[in-house]
């Protein structure tokens, strides 16, 4: 009986994945061990293994294919001494299966239900080509269905079309860039944002990063934030939270989430209990977790579940900026790069590097007080840079 | 260009066509010495001659299966029904006989033949007599079907009918014969199979034939005081179907109500419907509306019959429920 080798699931809400690469041909022996292939999730491409040994008896899902139901069957393994005569029955046999694992031919992205809002066959031609989504259209005929007056008041209420023909060039979307969106887009509709920026001088952090470096370590200047920023939520617990509908949820650790910019998006590895990490363990733990997320390794669990998060995109030479809030968490602390500026200092003008640090804050948890104190704390670490190697 | 009534011209088309052919022959019940019990045949049989212009005695079983052997012989019948209601009792022949022996005989033996007379309903003669019996030839492959609203249609369409190589159901109309309109001087031919736009508006098509034409006229005007515009399409012919002309017009309206005497169940505005909704199913924004005759046989009493036949009012509520006006 061939064994069959389903779409697992990696994370506890996957329902669907998509097969992007086969590690294997049919044909060829695997051992318990082998990567199978290649399945990528909303946030990671993580490898399948084979558990048995066999020889590949048949690929049931072609590769690229989207939407594969955890647990449909997407391969057929043979044991030793069967030959591909047992695959059919197996493969036919997977019309018996319980839903989801039903259909033995490569699956096709589901399509969505039809939208059942009635509209004359105009109404719908018209909207199909005017880019319209009847969804956001009211019916004015019989029942309510949307009719071509309809569709004529909603064209003049929508802005000018852009200019038709303009070329562009359409790009699949992967799991990652859907899931940003989606999280973004809630992020903005449902957290009241409100914004505090401060400078800070960082020439003592620079001047400790050297000597800390010639010393043989590898410190960036993003470790140091790290350290600062989790320090700073620990001093100051009443940003480490989330809101939860009617309560809030104060995080009895720091986990600190890093945006990484990685090929096609951004992950936001965590970094665990990250207050109680010395700089040199944050520095190691960062760089390996970067690493593994720009190749598309992360396990779901290193990326889950974050109460902060940090995004840096000082090594861009961006000055400053606003970021947006990571659902469900409350807060985040966008950071620039450091330049040398003038500052005013016991009246003279002097030259020192500064460094602009904007958090943006969920208003329901965190009031600006409250934010503010987070920054001053953090601004003092950042600019007593020993205080950090405690 | 002269102003004659659909009596005359349908006369005028026979008597050229008989002048021009001398295959072709006018045989039926009254048409030679009576010159017609609706006096469309006056003066053919003092032009032509008891040869050309024959009566029959009152068996349309026997001369419609006669006229349709002498087609296939070679002549070119007319035949006329004094009311397509009595062509029931020739239905035989011009089905089984008519319509399908070019196809039985492997295209060996043609039909050409014209069948006509009044058809559909004139003024309380009652349920026998009252028929628009179009839905039933209309149904039949290797049947023409035509049915003239003008002067100019009545003229042009059976002169085309005459020419033409297959049988010819043409449904005159009784009511209609007195109606004056102009029809071109010379040696007018209407092509069969293509329907005209008798009313151009665009904010409604409405299709109708025969007498429901004026009907549907006479809807167009009212609705144009309350701001609808209709295009008002006569169909001329029924089979074959002119859709493109009517996918025109829907196009452009979005709309359709189809009229007819006849009964709705199987019947004309079913077959425009479905191929409006087969061929145009992006181009409607109102599901076709049908206005027919009621679903049973025809009333005596004046008042009844008035009520049980397509009135412009009728035709008029159905644009306005496909134009939504109610809402």
């Amino acid at each position: 009986m061939p064994i069959r080798i389903t779409m697992p699931q990696l994370s506890p809400t996957m329902e669907t994945g998509t097969l992007a690469r086969w590690m294997v041909r049919e044909g060829d022996g695997v051992s318990s061990g082998d990567i199978l292939a290649e399945i990528e999730t909303d946030k990671a491409t993580m490898e399948v293994e084979s558990v048995d040994e066999g020889r590949v008896g048949r690929l049931l899902v072609a590769e690229g294919t989207e939407n594969v139901p955890v647990n449909q069957t997407i391969a057929l393994l043979l044991e030793e001494g069967e030959d591909e005569g047992a695959l059919d029955a197996v493969a036919q046999g997977e019309g018996s299966e319980p839903p989801g694992t039903a259909d033995p031919a490569p699956a096709r992205p589901r399509a969505e239900p039809p939208s059942r809002r009635a509209a004359s066959p105009l109404a719908r031609s018209m909207a199909r080509q005017a880019g319209l989504s009847l969804e956001d259209i009211a019916g004015s005929g019989p029942g309510g269905r949307i009719i071509r007056r309809d569709i004529e008041a909603a064209l003049e209420r929508a802005p000018a079309p852009p200019v038709s023909g303009a070329a562009f060039e359409e790009v699949r979307i992967t799991g990652m860039r859907r899931v940003i969106a989606e999280r973004l887009q809630e992020a903005k509709r449902t957290i009241p944002h409100f914004y505090l920026s401060l400078d800070c001088e960082i020439d003592r952090l620079l001047d400790a990063r050297r000597d800390l470096n010639n010393g043989g370590h590898r410190i960036s200047v993003n470790d140091f934030v790290i350290r600062a920023l989790a320090l700073a939520l620990r001093d100051v617990p009443d940003a480490n939270a989330k809101w939860a509908g009617d309560v809030i949820h104060r995080y009895a650790s720091v986990d600190l989430a890093v945006a990484v910019a990685v090929d096609g998006g951004l992950v936001t590895p965590v970094i665990r209990d990250a207050a109680s990490r010395g700089l040199a363990a944050v520095s190691l733990e960062m760089r390996d977790l970067a690493e593994r997320a720009r190749q598309g390794r992360l396990a779901p669990e290193e990326y889950r579940g974050g109460s902060f998060s940090l995004s840096n995109l000082g090594m861009y030479g961006i000055r400053e900026f606003d970021a947006v809030i990571n659902p469900p968490q409350a807060g985040i602390l966008a950071v620039g790069a450091g330049y040398p500026r003038p500052v005013a200092r016991d009246g003279a003008l002097a030259v020192a590097t500064l460094m602009s640090c904007t958090l943006s804050a969920d208003h329901r948890v965190i009031d600006g007080a409250v934010g503010a104190k987070l920054l001053g704390a953090f601004r003092t670490y950042i600019e007593s840079p020993l205080s950090l190697l405690i | 260009m002269a102003a004659v009534t659909v009596r005359q011209a349908l006369r005028d088309a026979m008597a050229e066509e008989m002048r021009a052919d001398e295959r072709v022959f006018l045989i039926g019940e009254e048409v030679a010495e009576y010159q017609g019990a609706y006096k469309v045949s006056q003066g053919l049989l003092e032009e032509f001659g008891t040869a050309r212009i024959i009566d029959t005695p009152i068996t349309e079983h026997g001369f419609a299966g006669l006229a349709i052997g002498a087609a296939m012989a070679g002549l070119r019948p007319i035949t006329e029904f004094m009311t397509f209601n009595f062509a029931l009792q020739a239905m035989d022949q011009i089905i089984n006989s008519a319509a399908k022996t070019l196809y039985m005989s492997g295209g060996q033996v043609s039909c050409p033949i014209v069948f006509r007379g009044p058809n559909g309903a004139a003024a309380r003669v009652a349920a026998q007599h009252s028929q628009d019996l179009a839905s039933w030839f209309a149904h039949v492959p290797g049947l023409k079907v035509v049915a003239p609203f003008s002067a100019g249609d009545a003229k042009g369409l059976l002169k085309s009918a005459i020419r033409d190589p297959n049988p010819v159901i043409f449904l005159e109309n009784e009511i209609l014969y007195g109606a004056t309109s102009d029809v071109p001087d010379g040696d007018f031919a209407l092509p069969l199979g293509e329907a005209g736009v008798e009313r151009s508006g665009g904010d409604v098509t409405v299709v109708a034939y025969s007498i429901m034409v004026a009907k549907a006229l006479e809807a167009a005007s009212s609705l144009a005081r309350e701001g609808i515009e209709a295009d008002v399409i006569n169909l001329r012919t029924i089979r074959p179907l002119d859709t493109r002309t009517i996918l025109e017009s829907v196009s452009r309206t979005g709309r359709l109500v189809i009229v007819e005497e006849g009964w709705s169940f199987a019947g004309i505005g079913a077959e425009v419907a479905a191929a409006v909704i087969a061929e145009g199913f992006d181009l409607l924004d109102a599901p076709p509306r049908r206005v027919s005759a009621a679903d049973a046989p025809l009333p005596y009493a004046a008042n009844l019959e008035a009520m049980a036949l397509p009135r412009p009012d009728d035709i008029a509520a159905a644009v306005r429920d496909v134009c939504y006006t109610g809402l």
